[in-house]
């Protein structure tokens, strides 16, 4: 029998992903890290699934590598972290980057190390009251990896990335909707029911055309304003010819609600 | 269903290689249906450009690796492939591959023999040759060499690793990235601008551009200006001109 470290569940076009290690604050281990790879080749091929919600089971969302699974002994020859960056944390952000549907952070307690940065890189991050970012790193002599040196500055500005990640002091959820690095602060309780709301609203969305928005904002990161023009006029191209296009001006035209496939 | 579709759109001539289940792997037969096509498209004066395209999701992922375990030494010696490529390179109009996906092989060597390629985002070029014990035969080691550099096509010919659309247009290789959805459509509008100039001033800049692969700048820069004379003596020319002077739109003829 092998331990489920995910749990997965899709419903109304939700795949809802729960990282399942509470006892370990849900740290990464291999396996995990394989279980959560699974989930999303479904997510990629299943056309049913239209937003994704990743949130922590127990207290915890995440606190990203589990070290127990590294090789720390002091006296012991230096451990390669770059091997488990390459096979597990850069795929998991390149797929989740490039996952032509919203994915949305459910972060329900603390988020540390990988698993701040995995939150703080996903499309849309609620974060209950009592949640925290640790941008753990810096305390163990290590670099932000999981995305977190290109997306903390993106999301909290080139000062305030330098603080937390040169310091590492944990960040309160409270603060992070201050400075505009998450979309929305909610209580404890209702964590799980405002995010579950907002995914299921995601998931009746064009979700073709929320893709396309997706990818355009990640392109104008590095694109200059020209190039970024370009890209809008191919996207508009794209998106017009979409089946949720037309039923949105029939519906609107109709003054009717529209019902969106997807595609 | 034939492997290579052929369609019109006005002057320009559309190839689509189309054989999916083998990830449009480049065999003898579709070679010689390539050089047909070409052969024909050259002879016929109505069309004025090419785009060889394979879909959206790979380009072709290399040759026909059963057709080429068969052959020993002296069968590839008598190897009927050199000649294929050669009719294929001899086509004298303005030629674009239109690459989506994969372009491995002798499908990157088909694309690095275009004078143009333009690439969907998810293109990726790559001479694996070198992982199955041999090496590019059909230009993969002398045009990129040519067109990315001696770093970047060594590391590729010498590692077999592939580079992603946007390196290889960093290096030269691609001209223009697009959506891959978007890529044959942008591939024949880029088609039907360039299939709106005179058909002999085409042939000639092709002309001229290919031998500066061949002769030395002082020598190029001669036989550049023989054919720039050659052109005053078309009727396209006066027309061109004319059409410029007048603010109107030229009629070439292919005189």
């Amino acid at each position: 029998m092998v331990e489920a470290f995910i749990l997965s569940t899709v419903e109304q076009g939700v795949m809802t992903i729960t990282l399942n290690r509470p006892d370990r604050l849900n740290s990464f281990n291999d396996l995990m890290h394989q279980q959560l790879a699974e989930c999303l080749t479904q997510a990629e091929r299943d056309d049913s699934v239209r937003c994704l919600l990743i949130t922590g089971a127990g207290r915890g969302f995440c606190a990203g590598q589990d070290l127990n699974d590294r090789n720390v002994d002091p006296s012991g020859p230096a451990p390669d972290l770059g091997l488990s960056v390459e096979r597990f944390y850069n795929p998991l952000v390149r797929r989740l980057a490039a996952l032509p549907k919203p994915v949305i952070a459910a972060v329900n307690g603390v988020a540390a190390g990988a698993g701040a940065t995995l939150a703080l890189g996903c499309d849309i991050v609620l974060a209950a009251r009592s949640a925290s970012f640790v941008m753990a790193f810096s305390r163990l002599g290590l670099v932000p990896d999981c995305g977190g040196s290109w997306f903390l500055p993106r999301v909290a500005g080139r000062a305030r990335a330098m603080g937390l990640a040169l310091l590492g002091e944990k960040l309160s959820a409270e603060q992070a909707a201050q400075w505009g690095m998450i979309w929305q602060l909610v209580e404890d309780a209702e964590l799980a029911d405002v995010s579950l709301q907002l995914a299921r609203h995601l998931a009746a969305q064009p979700t073709f055309g929320l893709g396309l928005i997706k990818q355009a904002l990640l392109a104008a990161e590095t694109n200059g304003l020209d190039a970024q023009l370009d890209l809008e006029r191919d996207y508009q191209r794209m998106a017009g010819r979409s089946a949720d296009y037309r039923e949105g001006v029939s519906a609107f035209l109709a003054k009717r609600p529209p019902q969106f496939s997807g595609k | 269903m034939s492997e290579l579709l052929i369609t019109r759109h006005e002057r320009v001539l559309h190839l689509t290689l189309n054989r999916p289940q083998a990830r449009n792997a480049l065999n003898n037969a579709l070679l010689m249906q390539l050089a047909e096509a070409l052969e024909a498209a050259a002879a016929d004066p109505e069309i004025s450009a090419c785009v060889i395209s394979g879909g959206q999701r790979v380009f072709a992922a290399g040759a026909d690796l059963n057709e080429m375990a068969e052959k020993d030494l002296p069968a590839t010696f008598d190897d009927i492939r050199p000649r294929l490529w050669a009719r294929i390179d001899a086509f004298p109009k303005p030629l674009i591959a239109a690459v989506n996906g994969y372009a491995l092989g002798a499908g990157c060597e088909l694309a690095l023999l275009c004078d143009l390629v333009v690439a969907g985002d998810n293109a990726r070029f790559g001479v694996p040759e070198i992982t199955l014990g041999i090496m590019p035969g059909a230009g993969g080691t002398q045009r990129l060499i040519r067109c990315v550099g001696k770093a970047l096509a060594s590391r590729m010919v010498l590692s077999g690793e592939a580079i992603d659309a946007r390196r290889a247009q960093q290096a030269g290789l691609v001209s223009d990235i697009y959506p891959p959805a978007l890529t044959d459509e942008y591939a024949l509008k880029l088609a039907a601008t360039i299939a709106r100039h005179s058909p002999l001033a085409l042939r000639a800049a092709k002309q001229a551009l290919r031998q500066s692969q061949e002769v030395g700048l002082q020598a190029g820069l001669q036989q550049e200006r023989q054919l720039f004379t050659l052109l005053s003596a078309t009727e396209d020319r006066r027309e061109g001109i004319d059409a410029f002077l007048q603010k109107r739109t030229p009629q070439f003829k292919g005189r």
